[in-house]
């Protein structure tokens, strides 16, 4: 059966999609194992000392990949929250909940291994540099959308509001980050960057790549559980969920 | 990259702290991830095998 | 003729709770005077911090404000009406807003030149300070309303509001506290006030549809 003739459109449905997502989590985790092996490898026996910032450098392998996957995912949360909209789609929604977790935890260990970074480099635990002040306000951005989903007891209407504080987020993230470079030079004069990575040798750039698409897989994974949870929770009174088997 | 011994590598050239700890946090914190999400799957399993 | 009444009506029940207005301005001077005791009272102190510290109290006197923006409509049933009258609610939606600003928002503006006279800033701030309250508190009340339409009637509204809304103010204050400094620099204030001015016409044009949707969403 080739790729054409599958009606995709059935797997828009809760029922449809819960045992989808739930053959494709194994995948997806052996998938991030080994791409996030890879990485590591790549990281610390392939890519050589630098030579300004010594060994402290190589938590770049973490900190870049895991911001990319910050603001990659919130980009997708808000296109699920467009979908849930739009198209009033139940499962469009329940994803885009589902996203959020996961896009905050990314951007926790951001903001962490920035932190990291910083002092060695810079002398403090945080810099208000540019790129970690924006990912802070990110994550902001991402607290606000799971307090509001947690605050609002109607399923529908918490869904739904949350899906439209995520739109008026994504429109401000790039206002925000302007805004923050602006601020930046301001007051700094010359811009201090923490997050000036070195010179980059091709193997420092593929091993960051390969850790980005580990994160990838892993947050898919993830999110594939949580969705699963979800739907479970939510669905628990629907016919089809009462009569499944549980065989996982 | 050839690091001389165990020792160097775990020593990251002094920045041991920050490299490890960096990667600990990470991996713990990806880890607290999922084992909450697998508890949350369960929970919900036990619930629904009580009705 | 309709928006103009709903505008009315709006200026006239402020008017009727002066008390509401006039608590948001006493926030606003105590909060302000709250830094210096903070941070002690060296001149050159305050005059580099009081752009930021007046920006930051009138964001959140603003942010204060935003609770009676639709609550009190919501406990009696008139915003169902609003909401089911033939006017667009775009359109009511902002009269709303823009009453809430003529009585929140303005009044700050107006006491800001007296404040900033507190940190000694020098008249020419004092005027660019203005001029940027005056373009960014409408900015606050319009992405304000945003935050007010999302919370109607939640539980724990208040900080609720503050978290969902606080985030989104930081363009504008960077922009219009910046424009200050930037002016006290020598470098001159059109690039921070244009800014403002830019945000003013992006929330003018999208927050009311923003809100609108979130009034429905809420009045479901």
């Amino acid at each position: 059966m080739s790729l054409l003739n599958i009606r995709w459109f059935k797997y828009s449905s809760p029922p449809a999609f819960y045992p989808l997502a739930g053959r494709m989590i194994p995948y997806f985790a052996v998938a991030a194992t080994l791409l996030i092996a890879a990485g590591l490898y790549l990281g610390f026996f392939e890519a050589p000392t630098d030579f300004q910032q010594g060994e402290a450098y190589r938590i770049i392998f973490i900190h870049v990949p895991a911001a990319w996957m910050s603001m990659f995912l919130y980009l997708l949360m808000a296109g699920y929250a467009a979908l849930a909209l739009g198209l009033n789609a139940r499962l469009s929604a329940m994803m885009a909940a589902s996203l959020a977790p996961t896009g905050a935890l990314f951007t926790l260990i951001a903001l962490l291994t920035g932190s990291f970074w910083g002092k060695p480099m810079w002398g403090a635990w945080w810099v208000w540099d540019a790129r970690l002040t924006s990912e802070l306000i990110l994550l902001f951005l991402y607290i606000g959308y799971l307090s509001l989903q947690s605050a609002i007891e109607d399923r529908r209407r918490a869904d739904r509001a949350s899906a439209v504080f995520a739109l008026v987020g994504v429109v401000n993230v790039p206002i925000i980050y302007f805004s923050v470079k602006w601020w930046n030079t301001l007051h700094q004069g010359a811009s201090i960057s923490l997050t000036k990575a070195p010179a980059m040798a091709h193997t420092m750039l593929l091993a960051m790549l390969v850790m980005a698409l580990g994160f990838w897989m892993y947050s898919i994974a993830v999110v594939l559980m949580r969705v699963r949870c979800v739907i479970a929770e939510r669905e628990r009174e629907a016919g089809w969920m009462r009569d499944r088997v549980e065989s996982d | 990259m050839h690091w001389e011994s165990l020792q160097a590598f775990l020593h990251m050239g002094g920045y041991a702290g920050y490299v490890w700890g960096s990667y600990g946090a990470t991996a713990a914190l990806l880890l607290l991830e999922v084992w909450l999400l697998k508890r949350r799957a369960a929970a919900f399993k036990r619930k629904k095998d009580e009705e | 003729m309709m928006w103009l009444g709903l505008l009315r009506r709006e200026l006239l029940l402020v008017l009727r709770h002066g008390s509401d207005v006039t608590a948001v301005l006493f926030f606003f001077v105590i909060a302000v005077s709250l830094f210096p005791l903070g941070l002690g009272a060296e001149p050159n102190l305050l005059r580099q911090v009081a752009p930021g510290v007046v920006w930051v109290s009138a964001l959140l006197s603003a942010m204060l404000s935003l609770g009676r923006l639709f609550a009190a409509d919501h406990a009696d049933g008139t915003l169902e009406q609003i909401v089911l009258s033939p006017l667009p609610l775009v359109l009511s939606v902002a009269a709303k807003i823009l009453g809430h600003w003529l009585v929140s928002g303005l009044p700050l503006v107006l006491l800001a030149p007296l404040l900033g006279l507190q940190f000694d800033l020098p008249v020419h701030e004092l005027g660019i300070l203005t001029l940027s309250l005056l373009l960014g508190t409408p900015v606050l009340s319009l992405i304000g309303a945003i935050g007010a339409a999302l919370t109607l009637g939640v539980r724990g509204g208040g900080v609720l509001v503050a978290i969902l809304v606080l985030p989104l103010y930081i363009p504008v204050l960077i922009f219009g506290a910046g424009a200050v400094t930037s002016s006290a620099a020598g470098l001159g204030a059109q690039g921070g006030l244009s800014l403002v001015g830019a945000m003013l016409v992006l929330a003018a044009v999208f927050a009311p549809l923003a809100t609108a949707a979130a009034l429905r969403i809420a009045m479901e």
